[in-house]
């Protein structure tokens, strides 16, 4: 009954919103074009489609929707460019540019492979096209180069399994082994390089008993299970995601492995209905996973709502992370045109958007998001961690347990490399 | 000695699901002498309409004689619909034609089913593990199993039997063998080869299809799942010889245990295992394991 | 007709070609430079299909080109373009020189697979090694130097695409001069009947190792020239649906010429980002519904339909 109230009430609140911003409506700033032309960039196709891409298009739909119906950016209707990020980078790096140079879109929102990002990047500084990656992960970015037009507005990736080691001492201080078991691919090493060093730092007796790397998409592991369950680790690590970790967990529950050991999961993007109870998980972020804070944020229910009522939605609300993190994109977007036409009186240029962008703070639906490092182009984002929890009231998985570390706690301070920082122990860390 | 039984279950549960996805293409290259690169796209179809058929038809109890029946009927629908759908169609005008066309051929209709198969059932995963969890585990050498990968070994080992008294004591094991000998003159004592051929590749394609359709409890069916057990499927039967039955069961064994001791020894090697069996093997016997003496045979 | 105006279609699309970054805009010039690339790739599978040679693995070159030069300028700090570009042509060389002892030995489906099976080694080494070669996440190629002609970072796309069309240009020439010598010849000779060429003394596996080393040398060229264009390099380059591609555009643009290659790889990624954005769900279904129809209908490819017209203007 309280669901339902809540939902309403957030619809009429939305309603109420969107009313009173369309009749505020001012003349749009002096120079402003008809349109505004935003390319978004997501997995349409192959096997990060499903978990990934699809989510996060259908998100980017809705909240542009949203955004228009509420006057637009800047008073300026936003009209989106959906293309399909798959296929080899040459054929990624033509498409951006085609969208930059034909579409001629005023900004690119997207990207979920980490590898499309590192490839882009580069170009949309050579293009002086504003970038806003939605998804992708890795550190690199910013790490190893300066983007004038490129920002980021969800945390990378050390989030995930720093985050994930402080969960895990949380719930179990007394841990002696762990094992790891991730896809033999960038993604698969940056997770285990994290989490392991992490783990030395925290609680240095820990004890690596086994590292296995199953090809990506091998699609079964039952050999690697079998092994697992001879070496008895306390904790088995793994950064499967999508259809490997569906079939990594239906394997782990039939044979018990689940319950010898305590899985962690550091990001899933698997419908947690496909994930036994009992696994630990995280899921890059506050939003899939949301905290107290981020639960009550305005924001939050109300996309729920929109996808809800566009999409559909399992009962327990679960929405992957490239959704949220696309919204973050656009919020973030739509708030640094704003204040940049605020400060020119007129409709500004890309720099002054990027301008804008960097070292912003802004409200999105997965919470307060703070462009605080990677000279003020990279976010970061608390680290929520739940338990999965077989709910029989509703008869579908949910999170408990949920805690989550602030953003200072499990990201690295502005101009200090990850690797680096955890490596000397978290300096500046406020846990 | 514990450790050991265990690589040695592996590796042979591992063994099993190679042959059963290999038998497909080493009996289609044997009788037609055509490798067909649409076989990981048999293998994928099989695989997901078995999944369906499953989630289905298949209540979570069901008996194992009904969920093999189920995943068997998945294999011939999809073996009987494309089997004389690409051979009579398709491959017939290109007999004739260079080695290199037959192999295009197979590659573009592989490259259509491939997106067949993600109009019907779209990309997200399916998963149909009932028999899977449902058949119940076993403790071996201290850790759980569950029974279905070594009932998929009982299924390979019936599998290769079948093959073999068919090949050699049916009167349609003789007439296979005449007509790879020698087209012309089996044609001239009055065997109908367009139909034996039709006949071939469409038993190929089921064994493909059923492959597959075996493989769907245990694993979870994504686009692309065809492709790798092409490559898979070719390593094996290279290493055991192009075109022989029981090439494919030796291959299947030895890449099954050695896969096996890699992931226990050697994790790092894992992907490779395979990879470098058939190096090896085709740098010292290139005809494979058993292609000398099976090489005119299926 | 004159033998002198013969040239002069040639001329005036030798100085179109050069004249393009002046009128094209940067996406179709971009669009022109990786297609030209890919072209050099495409005609080593051409070379090796003239001996009845098909390869589903010939992206290991591309791809062991690209690597030289990316590991190149991240370990040995190489700026230089030319000194890439040699870097990765050595590559291909040295890596199909290698393989190609093995390979040469067979025809047919094993020839196929054995160099597919070796692309996908090559493929699961990059992601294996992930510290020295950044896994899927691949390796920057930061924008190249060229010695003494000075490089403005405004010019950089014109300049990739001058460099394209003159090296590429430079070794279809080559090729088809090599196609145009006797050796080139044995390896049309072996697609007709290679016992007869070894009962005529010559040796079918050396002819068969050179064609593939100089198709590795090709494809390494223009796996750094991608590469240079792209900016950033990943394993897919090794993987098998880039081989397919490669075999795809070969057919589509057909064996009879060297030229038949470009236009194909034009052909191919001017299609292929118009169909890919249509539907990505029916794109390799079109690939192959495409191939079917030229096995079928135009077993010359597409460039068979030059000759056609050639033949029908004709006297």
């Amino acid at each position: 009954m309280n669901r339902y109230r809540k939902v309403l009430a957030g619809l009429l609140a939305a309603a109420g919103l969107s009313l009173f911003v369309a009749t505020a409506k001012a003349d749009p700033p002096a120079g402003a074009p008809a349109s505004l032309k935003i390319a978004v960039v997501a997995f349409l196709s192959g096997p990060a489609s499903g978990p990934f891409g699809i989510p996060a298009r259908n998100a980017a739909d809705v909240w542009i929707e949203k955004i228009n119906r509420e006057g637009g950016i800047g008073g300026i209707k936003v009209i989106p460019v959906f293309t399909d990020e798959a296929g080899p980078a040459d054929k990624v790096v033509t498409e951006f540019r085609r969208l930059a140079l034909e579409e001629k879109v005023a900004a690119v929102v997207g990207y979920i492979s980490s590898a499309n990002c590192l490839a882009v990047a580069p170009v949309a500084d050579e293009l002086k096209e504003l970038t806003v990656f939605g998804d992708c992960g890795t550190a690199r970015v910013f790490e190893e180069g300066k983007h004038a037009y490129v920002f980021r507005t969800n945390a990378h990736t050390v989030i995930d399994s720093l985050g994930a080691a402080r969960y895990l001492l949380a719930m179990k201080p007394d841990v002696k082994t762990i094992a790891g078991i991730n896809q033999d691919y960038a993604w698969g090493r940056d997770s285990w390089e994290i989490f392991q060093r992490s783990m030395r730092q925290l609680k240095p007796g820990v004890q690596v008993v086994d590292v296995l790397w199953p090809k990506i998409f091998a699609g079964d592991y039952s050999t690697e299970i079998s092994k697992l369950l001879v070496e008895k680790p306390d904790v088995v690590f793994t950064s499967f995601w999508g259809s490997d970790l569906v079939t990594f967990s239906r394997q782990a529950k039939a044979r018990g492995l689940v319950e010898q050991s305590i899985v962690l999961v550091n990001n899933t993007g698997s419908d947690i209905k496909d994930i036994p109870a009992t696994v630990l998980i995280g899921s890059r972020g506050p939003g899939p996973i949301a905290p107290p804070d981020v639960e009550k944020d305005p924001l939050h229910q109300e996309f729920i709502q929109l996808y809800k009522a566009k999409y559909g939605l399992a009962p327990n609300n679960y929405i992957a992370h490239g959704a949220y993190h696309f919204t973050q994109a656009l919020q973030g977007l739509k708030v640094a045109y704003e204040s940049a036409i605020k400060k020119a009186g007129r409709w500004p240029t890309t720099e002054e958007v990027a301008a804008a962008l960097a070292y912003s703070t802004f409200d999105s639906p997965a919470g307060i998001i703070q462009m605080a490092i990677g000279n003020g182009h990279q976010a970061i984002e608390p680290a929520p961690f739940a338990v999965i929890k077989q709910d029989p009231a509703i008869g579908a998985h949910v999170f408990t347990e949920i805690r989550s570390f602030p953003a200072a706690c499990v990201n690295p301070p502005d101009g200090m490399k990850s690797l680096d920082w955890i490596d000397r122990g978290f300096p500046g860390a406020k846990c | 000695m514990r450790l050991l039984l265990v690589v040695l279950l592996d590796g042979l549960a591992y063994a099993a699901w190679l042959f059963l996805v290999s038998a497909g293409l080493t009996f289609t290259y044997g009788v037609l002498r055509v490798l067909n690169l649409a076989h990981g796209n048999l293998y994928a179809l099989g695989a997901y309409l078995g999944a369906t058929l499953l989630l289905h038809y298949a209540a979570s109890g069901s008996e194992v004689a009904a969920t093999l029946g189920l995943l068997l009927l998945a294999a011939v629908i999809i073996g009987i619909l494309a089997g004389p759908l690409i051979e009579r169609v398709f491959l017939r005008r290109v007999y004739s034609r260079d080695e290199e066309v037959q192999l295009l051929l197979t590659f573009a209709i592989s490259l259509i089913l491939e997106d067949v198969t993600k109009l019907i059932w779209g990309v997200t995963p399916v998963v149909a593990d009932m028999p899977y969890t449902s058949f119940g585990s076993v403790r071996l050498g201290g850790i759980s199993y569950p029974w279905y990968p070594f009932l998929l070994v009982g299924v390979a080992l019936g599998l290769a039997g079948f093959l073999w008294f068919v090949v050699t004591h049916t009167r349609l094991g003789k007439v296979l063998a005449a007509v790879i000998a020698d087209r012309e003159v089996s044609a001239t004592l009055g065997i109908h080869v367009p139909r034996v051929y039709t006949f071939a590749f469409t038993a190929g394609a089921i064994l493909a299809a059923l492959g597959g359709a075996l493989t769907a409890p245990m694993f979870s069916l994504v686009p692309g799942i065809g492709a790798d057990v092409l490559v898979i499927s070719f390593a094996v039967i290279a290493i055991g010889g192009l075109g022989s039955i029981g090439g494919a069961a030796v291959g299947s064994v030895v890449v099954g245990l050695a896969r096996s001791a890699a992931v226990y020894f050697f994790p790092e090697l894992d992907l490779f295992t395979i990879y470098l069996i058939m190096t090896l093997v085709l740098l010292f016997r290139p005809q494979g394991l058993f292609g000398e003496i099976e090489i005119r045979r299926i | 007709m004159g033998g002198s105006l013969r040239f002069i279609p040639f001329l005036l699309l030798g100085l179109a070609l050069i004249t393009a970054p002046f009128v094209l805009s940067g996406w179709v010039l971009f669009l022109l430079t990786v297609a030209g690339a890919k072209a050099l790739a495409v005609l080593g599978v051409v070379l090796l299909l003239r001996a009845k040679l098909l390869t589903f693995g010939h992206a290991l070159y591309y791809a062991a080109g690209a690597y030289a030069a990316g590991l190149g300028v991240k370990y040995l700090g190489l700026h230089n373009g030319f000194a890439l570009i040699g870097l990765a042509f050595v590559a291909g060389l040295g890596v199909s020189a290698l393989l190609g002892l093995l390979v040469i030995r067979y025809r047919g489906v094993y020839f196929a697979l054995l160099n597919l099976a070796f692309s996908m080694v090559l493929y699961g080494i990059l992601l294996k090694f992930y510290s020295v070669t950044g896994g899927t996440d691949g390796l920057a190629f930061p924008a190249p130097t060229f010695g003494l002609i000075g490089l403005s970072e405004a010019s950089l796309r014109a300049q990739l695409y001058e460099l394209t069309l003159f090296l590429g240009s430079l070794l279809f020439y080559l090729t088809y001069r090599f196609f145009a010598s006797p050796a080139g010849y044995v390896l049309f000779a072996i697609r007709d009947n290679e016992v007869r060429v070894a009962y005529m003394g010559i040796s079918v596996n050396a002819a068969v190792y050179l064609g593939y080393i100089i198709a590795g040398g090709l494809a390494g060229v223009a796996g750094v020239l991608v590469g240079l264009s792209v900016g950033h390099i990943t394993p897919d380059l090794a993987f098998w649906s880039q081989s397919g591609e490669f075999v795809f555009v070969a057919i589509l643009g057909g064996v009879g010429s060297v030229f038949a290659p470009v236009v194909g790889s034009i052909l191919f990624e001017f299609v292929r980002n118009y169909a890919f954005e249509l539907s990505p769900y029916t794109w390799q279904m079109t690939l192959g519904a495409a191939l079917l129809l030229i096995i079928f209908f135009l077993p010359g490819g597409v460039w068979s339909l030059v000759g056609l017209a050639r033949t029908r203007s004709g006297p």
